[in-house]
């Protein structure tokens, strides 16, 4: 007999996120269901602005990836009105993406993902002695590993776990025997953890220093950005450049040790080998090294064939919205959408903890829309990145894919997982740290004999403008569009990261990521479904980003021209 | 107002009752501290920061580092609304030094969707624990705005299916205080700007208690922590603005301590952002500056363990602190000229107030910035 199983709120994210599985008779997962529970109406809220305002407004979208959407509403607008921003404010942006970077992947490895692969239990019974020797086994020099630094970690949680007041570690799945470090690895990645809370904070001092603030950063305008006196100030220059090599240190010495170590104990837990059932993945290029030349690349894989990669094509994009809580009759590019919110609510029924009320997956049942690309559902993301650069040969890309594959002893294939997502994230991160360093270099070659930052905007309110830009937030591909009318926002749109992963099931009955993901995974105790929010955490979801939406009234957007080489 | 004698005699009562109570922890702070690396001396030093961040003369601060100690007791109930976790990711950059660990350690954080290790059922059992074990004594604190159009239906949380407008009411019921973290929880925030499609409300008006509004789009840091000490050290609200913000924070206008405020009262502006203006530091009031309205202690204390603040960075400060702010000081890079905005004092002993001052009289605030900065110039 089926079991449905409720999962809300799911934790250690951004947002309102709720999943449904229905296990059968051995705790295998049929079917799944994905539901976003919030809606904002933000687009609606931009109607009649000016696009100047754009990017601030766009910003409270999401307090996480907080400076994407700024950079990317700011970069709709100036393709839209055909302002070409000067070098330096180009390379200022990309520091400041490689700043939030550095920051959010620690964030969400550590503190939103961490726990689902560290029981905090287990380290308690950990020798600090053999688990110094461990670490040094991931990393010639690890940080915060010594058995010091692990003893004093050990007796701190230890001190919380002795009052039976376990604060924002009670009532977790501590004992899951899906968690498959020893004790001792354990505790290196608890003290990790901690550690990390600090480093998060310099990383994020980091984007304050060009940002103003973090987050919501304050310094990028349509034209170029205001920092220019931190720019041409070598003692913020090298305050940058300290605090880089700070978290640098941290990403090498733990992050990608912990990553390699996770690898090696979890190669045969099924809920980290599985977890990747849609295998179209795309993403676009991003972080400017040095002009018109960019760290990672463009692309979109099907069906898993990296020797198939093509160019993506904005007109094979369409939203599908049958099973989300918003009327129209059939699947939309986003320029023709409509979005009419028609909430039908929950269904009451039996689950693993009794009557509830839950989705109605015939019905609707989400706030998130559906995106499909060619029809066909898509992954966006860190993993969506590195494979779209690796199919398409980027070298820095292929080297250290390959040197990741065989410091594990794991095969290409390995990258279709849920360790894959979560190890891609990992060496996204140290990609972007290394070598943002370039267009640091770049900047500074650049400002000696080049001081400007700023193109004065001009929009003409006789004028129709239309332009669109696409980045790569830290969830993966994200894009803005806009329409300007008599010098006011006519039309906005975002499609984000998390709405390409985690809508609802579409009107041909093909699932999304986050839902197929789920599907044939077998749960040790469905009331305590550790192994489903493990999957869903290597996604890193953001739900405010996924819902930040839309038409509300249902206008008639009209028709929209899309011109992929705008900006 | 209390005094600060009868403060310092308040907060030493709330103080002896709190260490009446069964601590938490049998190690005392002080060999954790020493266990996690934090010297007694460091630790003294930031209680003296706290202690002049609240504006409290510094004898307070041997009260501030007993009340840190002490703040085990008071249980932190954090609840996620109609919001974007900006708030969440301001209170996690706590710094001076090692705040993070403190708050680990010594604030019972009882239920934080983004901290918190637990999940859906087993976390909404924490929540609903933690609001029956400590009826009465837990600290409430809400981030993101309600959402009420529809019944409150475009925001539910939880197996149950609860709408964040229920949740919030009945976490209300038994709060000793409750703090609304940030411009969303306090006045609505983004989602409240016209037309408000989802009928978004700060927590003061769902709810019938006083509530300490942390305007900020997020409140810095400082200010997050701030309050709460300021509750764990009283046990009660600080005193509170016409928006229920504390004093201490939101007293001074962001204008009164800007650095650029010297350029602004000779008469220097930046005109475009990428001019030589720029580079010096003039005043960003032509470019949209909303110091003059926004009440804040950004300048002073700034943010990201004193990094910067959007001023530092060229930008004008977009008043992100004030109700509605989102409608009334819109463009944002254009002046808004003086207008009937709460508490505007009539100065006019600068260029910059003359400025204010004759906008007032009905011309556009454009208009009259260029008219009268262009002789200046000249």
């Amino acid at each position: 007999m089926s079991k449905r199983v409720v999962i809300d709120p799911i934790t250690r994210i951004e947002g309102h996120l709720r999943v449904e599985v229905e296990v059968d008779e051995n705790n295998v997962i049929q079917k799944a269901w994905s539901s976003s529970t919030l809606w904002r109406g933000i687009e609606v809220i931009l109607k009649g602005r000016t696009p100047m305002d754009v990017g601030l407004i766009v910003q409270r979208i999401c307090g996480v990836c907080t400076y994407s959407h700024y950079r990317c509403g700011t970069e709709a607008v100036e393709n839209a009105l055909g302002v070409k921003i000067p070098l330096n404010a180009k390379y200022l942006r990309s520091l400041m993406q490689t700043s939030l970077y550095m920051h959010d992947h620690i964030v969400h490895f550590y503190h939103l993902h961490g726990l689902d692969w560290v029981d905090v239990v287990s380290a308690l019974s950990a020798d600090p002695a053999l688990a110094a020797q461990e670490a040094n086994k991931y990393t010639a020099n690890p940080i915060a590993a010594g058995e010091g630094d692990l003893r004093a970690t050990q007796e701190r949680v230890k001190g919380l776990v002795d009052t039976g007041k376990l604060g924002p570690f009670a009532n977790a799945y501590w004992g899951n025997r899906t968690y498959r470090f020893t004790p001792e690895q354990n505790l290196i990645a608890l003290s990790h953890y901690l550690k990390a809370l600090e480093v998060q904070r310099v990383a994020a001092e980091m984007l304050a220093i060009f940002g103003g603030k973090s987050p919501h950063p304050q310094s990028l305008v349509v034209g170029g950005v205001t920092a220019v006196r931190d720019m041409l100030s070598p003692a913020r220059l090298q305050e940058w450049k300290q605090k880089h090599a700070i978290v640098h240190d941290f990403i090498i010495r733990a992050y990608k040790a912990d990553i390699v170590m996770a690898a090696a104990a979890f190669g045969t837990e099924p809920s980290v080998l599985g977890g990747v059932n849609v295998k179209n993945f795309m993403a676009t290029n991003d972080f400017v090294l040095a002009d018109g030349k960019y760290m990672f690349d463009q692309g979109v894989i099907m069906n898993g064939d990296l020797a198939g990669v093509s160019d993506i094509d904005p007109n094979a994009i369409k939203e599908d919205v049958t099973h989300s809580w918003y009327d129209a009759s059939a699947p939309q590019h986003p320029y023709e959408g409509t979005t009419i919110p028609n909430y039908t609510g929950f269904v009451e029924r039996d689950t693993v903890y009794g009557k509830l009320p839950t989705v109605d997956g015939d019905g609707k049942y989400s706030w998130v829309k559906s995106p499909r690309y060619q029809g066909e559902p898509v992954e966006v993301g860190p993993l969506a990145s590195l494979l779209v650069s690796y199919a398409r040969g980027n070298e820095v890309v292929v080297n250290s894919v390959n040197d990741l594959l065989s410091a594990t002893g794991l095969p290409i294939g390995a990258l279709f997982t849920t360790l894959g997502r979560t190890a891609a994230r990992m060496l996204q991160t140290v990609i972007v740290a290394e070598e943002g360093l370039k267009t640091f270099d770049a900047m500074l070659v650049n400002l000696q004999s080049d001081e400007s930052t700023y193109v004065t905007p001009e929009i003409d309110p006789q004028r129709e403008y239309e332009g669109h830009s696409m980045i790569e937030a830290p969830r993966g591909m994200l894009s803005h569009w806009i329409r300007i009318k008599g010098g006011k926002i006519e039309n906005y749109q975002a499609i984000v990261p998390t709405t390409w992963n985690a809508g609802p099931v579409d009107k041909d009955g093909k699932v999304g990521p986050y839902e197929a993901s789920l599907i044939g995974l077998e749960l040790e105790d469905p009331t305590k479904p550790l192994e489903v929010i493990r999957i869903i955490h290597s996604f890193d979801p953001c739900m405010a980003c996924a819902v930040h939406v839309m038409d509300y009234k249902g206008n008639d957007l009209g028709e929209f021209r899309i011109d992929p080489n705008g900006f | 107002m209390d005094t600060h004698a009868a403060l310092y005699q308040r907060c030493k009562t709330r103080l002896d009752q709190l260490q009446k109570l069964q601590p938490r922890q049998s190690v005392t702070l002080e060999d954790k501290l020493i266990k996690s690396g934090i010297t007694r001396r460091e630790f003294m030093t930031w209680s003296a920061s706290v202690t002049a961040l609240l504006a409290l003369p510094l004898p307070f601060s041997s009260l501030v580092a007993e009340a840190a100690e002490l703040a085990d007791r008071v249980p932190l109930i954090w609840l996620h609304m109609a919001e974007c976790t900006g708030c969440s990711e301001s209170l996690i950059r706590t710094d001076t030094p090692n705040l993070d660990s403190l708050i680990f350690d010594h604030i019972s954080l009882e239920y934080h969707e983004t901290l918190m290790a637990a999940s859906g059922w087993q976390a909404e059992e924490n929540l609903e624990h933690a609001l029956e074990a400590y009826k009465g004594n837990y600290l409430l604190a809400v981030e993101g705005a309600i959402p009420t159009a529809n019944n409150g239906a475009f925001l539910t949380v939880g197996c149950k299916g609860h709408t964040g407008m229920h949740i919030v009411k009945e976490a209300a019921k038994g709060a000793a205080a409750i703090i609304s973290v940030g411009t969303c929880a306090a006045f609505g925030g983004v989602q409240a700007a016209s037309p408000n499609p989802t009928g978004a409300k700060g927590v003061q008006d769902v709810i019938d208690k006083p509530v300490i509004n942390l305007g900020g789009c997020p409140p810095s840091e400082k200010n997050i922590v701030g309050t709460l000490m300021y509750f764990i050290m009283f046990g009660k609200l600080p005193a509170l603005d016409m928006f229920n913000r504390p004093k201490w924070a939101y007293g001074a206008r962001v204008h009164d301590n800007c650095e650029r405020r010297g350029r602004f009262d000779a008469g220097e502006f930046v005109e475009t952002f990428g001019d030589q203006a720029a580079k010096d530091g003039y005043c960003l009031y032509k470019v949209g500056c909303k110091g003059p309205y926004t009440y804040n202690n950004c300048p002073t204390e700034r943010f990201n363990h004193h990094t910067s603040w959007p001023v530092l960075a060229g930008h004008g400060c977009i008043g992100c602190s004030e109700p509605n702010f989102w409608d009334d000081m819109a463009d944002f890079e254009k002046p808004l000229g003086r207008q009937l905005l709460h508490g505007i004092d009539a100065t006019a002993d600068t260029i910059g107030a003359v400025i204010l001052g004759a906008t007032v009289v009905g011309i556009g605030a454009h208009a009259v910035t260029s008219l009268f900065a262009k002789p200046l110039e000249e």
